[in-house]
């Protein structure tokens, strides 16, 4: 795909020329039959995309409908189906593997110097299965879809609805066993292929990161797994076991199905920290403040986040002392996310900053991630919660952390490594204009949802005219929603075009630290071309930028 | 750096990106354990929901409990204890290079799994006549509680003891089953003689995912078998 460009520009044999994982073989079945951590990622990729721009289109037609106040463009029932089908597909088949499956595939094993990840062929089948998850759900969408609510809460969705509960069941348990192989891979791998020299206290904290997320991708994810279990034995054979007619327990499901679902964000908001990290030492050309705790910070916050599940039931009828437990502990949560933010602000601080595309990302993270994080408290408090249960202050709150928090972190990470998957500069206007756009728009969708949740107005409603006076606030978030959507679009256009047209990367253009950087752009197809040996602690930012610091004699 | 070269060409085994034999061994024996960590999570959601409800409806769960063929769920609990030493006799015949106790101690592991199901399919047959699988057709009139003469159970809530019971044991059937697949495989690679005392990592993870499966059983056992027997 490089011919062109190569024939048009002075040839640079770095990038143009050299065998590289994109140019060593050609063809599907090269792509189709890889295990190339690097090429599955790409395969990962494109079809997260897809998948992101299902979920995307179910969001616009969402905020469509809630352009005004009359129930006037969908019927009830598809507005129902809408929602559970955009939070469906963004979560399950955007959100959790985004991050993880694209960038952790492509980087862990190069970050930690090895070939590829422990299990390639596995790697492999996880994709296999996350497109066999995918075609279930793409074909339960186009025969009618579900209308429960991603959450698919027992006994509505085992008694009464009659749309397609099992099939988008077995396709989120299809999909949960990709995300769960990934994890174990990473998990191996960390333990396992570090190069000589890779020590704990030398890994990027990317990887830590990744480490935590994939503890909770094993130990979370087969929850939910044998909870669909249930679901669908219920459904089919009316057990009882959820539903109260029989002595069954719904507040068991809601436990159960929390369990998994609440570190589940963890598991999207993890990565994307790890990314955000990596993004603000090298745009601040420093060591990152507190290593240490930064990485711990990431362990503890896949530990407490298994322990905070029931902050999902506190109107559901859980005893008051039990809430106020969980109350308690849905606060813990909040001093190991803390701890991070204050240490990417102590590393920014006295920074060289530089404002390139991927840094404007990160800046967009660290405030986002910050709101969302703080109306995070204001639900975790049981009095506040209890007011603003079942709102669009919850949707605005988890959107803060889902789309501020983790899809800004995923596009920070693909443009800072951009030059290393495809080999090509992006073009840096058209980016910083582009996180410009995504930061406007998703303020504008999501900012005027905390009102109107605050005001009272509550989710998964289709028609709010008898509360006509919420329009403004809704007109503004669908006209957010549209900003957004152009916001989502320009980089994928812009990095298509610079597949073919864009510059040749040098191995190294942000001058970053990481092992990654050390190699070709994009790397061959085993990552190094001699095992890599590490001496030097990571972000050694002052080291890079100054070489030979040490023997410069400095008047003090 | 290293000079893998010569360790990669003498091992056909060992793959491309792997420095040594001894880190592709750790690898896949530290995948399986964090494998079957999951699973311990897997089955962990149902023992919860059992727990749960085992509490709520501890009269219904026992006499639902009591149904059940105590003696066939004990031959199999020892079926399977004498599987998993036929597994451990597998290991060691690959270590030390015994290929007919390899092959023998396969084949015999894979006779018990085959008992235990056969074991199992007896059990699941005795409730479907018994008209214990729960559904439209599912009754349990008149069954008293353990302990409490006169007193009889809610059918309503045996009912989910026995949805509990047949997710529980099928699942773990699933297991088997899979396991009988790999040990299918296991089998036919140790009769082309592919396993040496350096590389026989197969028979140690396939090993340890059978012993995983015979645990589960050893907590199932007791757990819907034997409620308030002694009454």
């Amino acid at each position: 795909m490089s011919m062109p460009s190569a024939m048009t520009q002075p040839p640079i044999p770095q990038a143009a020329e050299r065998e590289n994982y994109l140019n060593k073989e050609y063809g599907a079945w090269s792509w189709l039959f890889t295990t190339d951590h690097k090429r599955i990622a790409l395969l990962y990729l494109i079809s997260i995309t897809f998948f992101f721009f299902i979920g995307g289109f179910f969001a616009l037609l969402i905020r469509l409908e809630l352009l005004t106040p009359a129930g006037d463009l969908v019927q009830a029932d598809t507005y129902n189906k809408l929602f559970t089908m955009h939070g469906m597909v963004m979560v399950f088949f955007f959100l959790i593997p985004s991050i993880p499956a694209v960038l952790g595939n492509f980087l862990v094993p190069l970050m930690i110097g090895a070939k590829d990840l422990a299990f390639p062929k596995i790697n492999l089948f996880s994709w296999y299965l996350y497109i066999i998850g995918g075609v279930m759900m793409m074909h339960c969408m186009l025969t009618g879809g579900v209308d429960t609510g991603w959450t698919f809460y027992a006994p509505f969705s085992t008694n009464f609805t009659n749309t397609k509960i099992v099939e988008a069941g077995l396709a989120i348990f299809v999909a949960g066993f990709s995300s769960i192989l990934t994890g174990l891979n990473f998990v191996v791998t960390i333990h396992r292929m570090r190069a000589p020299g890779m020590t704990w206290s030398r890994l990027p904290l990317f990887i830590w990161a990744h480490y935590a997320t994939s503890i909770i991708q094993l130990l979370g994810t087969p929850v939910i797994a044998v909870t669909i279990v249930l679901v669908a034995a219920e459904r089919a054979l009316h057990l009882g076991i959820f539903d109260p007619k029989l002595g069954g327990d719904p507040v068991l499901f809601q436990h159960l199905f929390w369990f998994y679902s609440h570190p589940a964000v963890y598991i999207m908001i993890l990565p994307a920290m790890g990314v955000v990290t990596e993004i603000i030492a090298c745009f601040s050309r420093k060591r990152i403040f507190g290593y240490s705790f930064v990485a711990f910070s990431s362990i503890a916050i896949a530990v407490f986040g298994f322990l905070v599940w029931a902050h999902h039931m506190f109107v559901a009828g859980i005893s008051v002392y039990s809430a106020l437990v969980f109350s308690f502990l849905s606060y813990a949560v909040a001093l190991p996310s803390a701890i991070k933010v204050f240490n990417w602000t102590a590393t920014l601080y006295k920074g060289s900053i530089h404002y390139d595309a991927p840094m404007l990302y990160a800046f967009g993270f660290l405030g986002l991630f910050t709101i969302g994080g703080l109306t995070g408290l204001f639900l975790a408090a049981l009095g506040i919660d209890v007011h603003v249960t079942d709102t669009y202050f919850v949707v605005a709150h988890f959107h803060y952390i889902m789309v501020g928090g983790a899809v800004m972190g995923y596009l920070g990470g693909m443009h800072f490594w951009w030059p290393k998957i495809s080999g090509r500069l992006y073009p840096e206007g058209w980016a910083r204009l582009a996180a410009l756009i995504v930061f406007i728009g998703f303020n504008l969708t999501f900012f005027p949802q905390f009102l109107l949740g605050y005001m009272g107005m509550p989710r998964r409603y289709y028609d709010y005219s008898h509360m006509p006076e919420f329009q403004v606030l809704n007109v503004l978030s669908t006209a957010g929603a549209t900003v957004l959507g152009v916001g989502y679009l320009l980089p994928m256009v812009y990095f298509l075009w610079s597949m073919r047209y864009g510059k040749p990367a040098s191995d190294n253009p942000w001058n970053a630290a990481g092992l990654e950087w050390k190699t070709t752009s994009p790397p061959t197809t085993f990552n190094f071309d001699e095992e890599p040996v590490v001496t030097w602690e990571a972000y050694n930012y002052e080291e890079l930028d100054a070489p030979h610091k040490e023997e410069v004699p400095v008047a003090r | 750096m290293r000079d893998n070269s010569t360790v990669a060409v003498h091992d056909p085994a060992l793959l491309h990106h792997f420095a040594e034999p001894q880190q592709q061994r750790d690898a896949a024996s530290l995948g399986m354990w964090v494998f079957l960590a999951t699973e311990v999570m897997f089955f962990g959601g149902l023992f919860c929901a059992y727990l749960v409800y085992r509490r709520w409806y501890f009269g219904d769960f026992a006499a639902a409990s009591k149904s059940i063929n105590m003696w066939l769920g004990a031959t199999n609990t020892a079926v399977l204890i004498c599987s998993s030493l036929t597994v451990v006799l597998a290991v060691w015949a690959a270590q030390t290079a015994r290929r007919t106790l390899l092959i023998g101690s396969l084949v015999l592991t894979m006779l018990l799994g085959f008992a235990f199901l056969g074991i199992k399919g007896i059990e699941y047959r005795d409730k479907f006549v018994e008209h214990h699988v729960p559904g439209a057709s599912f009754s349990f009139e008149h069954e008293e509680i353990p302990g409490h003469p006169g007193q009889y159970a809610n059918p309503q809530h045996a009912q989910i003891f026995f949805s509990l019971y047949f997710v529980m044991t099928g699942l773990h059937a699933l297991h088997m089953i899979i396991g009988l697949g790999i040990f299918l495989w296991l089998l036919i690679m140790a009769w082309k003689g592919r396993f040496t005392p350096e590389w026989h990592t197969p028979i140690e993870i396939g090993g340890l995912y059978w012993h995983f499966v015979d645990i589960v059983w050893i907590y199932l056992f007791p757990l819907l078998y034997l409620i308030d027997r002694h009454k």
